[in-house]
């Protein structure tokens, strides 16, 4: 088995290509299915950190405080998404709890935290323990974080709410609007290109050390 | 940017992405003898179904394992899952006046009743229309990647991206019923419970990401001779299980 250097198989319809540079903001498709192969970084690699600080900030932020409350003859009412959680298991819904925690709580803080501890050693140019399992995990989570459509969800919610009700949006409503906006910058960083990064620079001395 | 196909159309760069033809034999990696990584896009020459990739360790396999079986068993439960998601109540609402049961299209209809037509539209389009789009794209991938068909390959890989793309939306209706539930729980007055007819919905979009993510769109492109070559592998390493 040997690796070929500096190809690209398509994903999406297994053509092969050869790889070239880039030049800034070119993204590369396959002419034949349409599928993205490639896209060039840009200064993404610098930004990426403190995004993903900031998101970490704003999800604990969107976590810790309630999303809306509601006011009915004088009676209040307020939750957060893990109150949320609790309620729903609690009425023996706990598939769909377990689902909402997951999709919306778990998924999103691991792939920030993996991320965060990719990150950082990653500037000083080392591979942090478990970098092959944890880069996979990234890519295996992609498509389950959805805390975008949460989002939409609380808006439909508020407004479903607003005709029986008087609804006050709480913190944690803005936090989860910035927290989408960082989370989509984030998350538009392909875990694949973390393979590229170091492999590069680094590998050659790394198997220099081992020998 | 541009990138050339490998390794003979690098002479002759094809100059306008939309007059590639369709049918022009391409070099593929299963003709070429080679295997990618599913996870970190390392092309390997010389590897044997199941190897190990040698940058990240993943399992090496021309095409993802048995992906048309478990593609239908998990399309065929995404259908028979969707029947009770669509009659079944998903949210209850207990007030002061008696209790009411809303369907995901009872809600749809509240909502546009009520005069707010670009949120029906919002509900409709993500609850009702999206899963119904992704288990008849699904369903024609499928069938059509089965019989070899090399009907419109690039339509197909087309609405393979949209289905990956727009299959998470579906969520809403299950995000909505849960923040309700947990928010309206006003003893007395108002008590909003999720029903189980939202345990099923949230297991069609479950089950239909699950598909769509088992389904390998190269399928699409592998010619009838190629897909048969890729059957008799598989056959060759059940026997072997």
């Amino acid at each position: 088995m040997k690796e070929v250097p500096d190809t690209v198989v398509c994903p999406g319809c297994d053509a092969v290509y050869s790889r070239t540079p880039l030049e800034p903001c070119d993204v590369a498709r396959c002419p034949r299915c349409g599928t993205e192969l490639d896209r060039h970084l840009g200064s993404q690699q610098q930004r990426i950190l403190p995004l993903t600080v900031a998101s970490l900030i704003m999800f604990a932020i969107a976590n810790l405080f309630p999303i809306v409350e509601i006011e009915l003859r004088g009676l209040r009412s307020q939750t957060t998404l893990a109150g949320a959680v609790v309620v729903l298991s609690a009425e023996g819904m706990s598939p769909v709890a377990l689902l909402v925690l997951a999709t919306t709580i778990l998924f999103p803080l691991l792939q920030l935290c993996i991320l965060a501890y990719l990150l950082v050693p990653l500037s000083r140019q080392y591979r942090p323990v478990g970098f092959a399992l944890l880069v996979r995990a990234m890519q295996s989570l992609r498509p389950w974080g959805m805390i975008e459509v949460f989002l939409l969800g609380v808006l439909v919610a508020i407004v479903k709410l607003s005709s029986m009700a008087t609804v006050v949006p709480g913190p944690a409503l803005w936090a989860f609007v910035a927290l989408t906006v960082t989370l989509t910058a984030v998350l538009s960083f392909n875990p694949g290109a973390f393979w590229e990064m170091t492999f590069r620079p680094a590998g050659g001395k790394e198997e220099e050390a081992s020998a | 940017m541009r990138l050339f196909p490998f390794p003979r159309r690098q002479e002759s760069p094809q100059a306008d992405d939309d007059v590639f033809d369709d049918d022009a034999p391409v070099p593929t990696a299963a003709s070429l003898g080679l295997m990618a990584c599913p996870h970190c896009a390392a092309v390997w020459r010389d590897a044997q179904q199941g190897d190990a990739c040698g940058r990240c360790g993943t399992h090496l396999h021309p095409r993802k394992p048995q992906s048309l079986t478990r593609t239908w068993a998990l399309l065929i439960a995404a259908c028979i899952m969707y029947i009770p998601a669509n009659l079944l109540p998903v949210m209850i609402t207990r007030t002061l006046f008696g209790a009411q049961y809303d369907t995901i299209l009872s809600g749809v209809i509240y909502f546009w009743v009520s005069g707010a037509y670009g949120l029906a539209a919002i509900v409709f389009i993500a609850s009702f229309l999206v899963p119904l789009f992704k288990l008849a794209v699904l369903f024609l991938l499928v069938v059509l990647a089965q019989r070899g068909s090399t009907w419109r390959r690039r339509e197909r890989a087309k609405l393979y991206h949209i289905i990956e793309v727009i299959g998470r939306w579906s969520m809403l209706d299950v995000f909505v019923v849960s923040l309700l539930t947990g928010l309206v729980q006003i003893q007395g007055f108002a008590v909003i419970t999720a029903g189980v007819g939202i345990a099923a919905f949230g297991a069609v979009v479950v089950l239909t990401m699950l598909a769509s993510l088992s389904f390998d769109p190269k399928l699409t492109w592998d010619s009838p001779g190629a897909q048969a070559a890729g059957r008799n592998f598989e056959n060759r390493e059940e026997q072997t299980a």
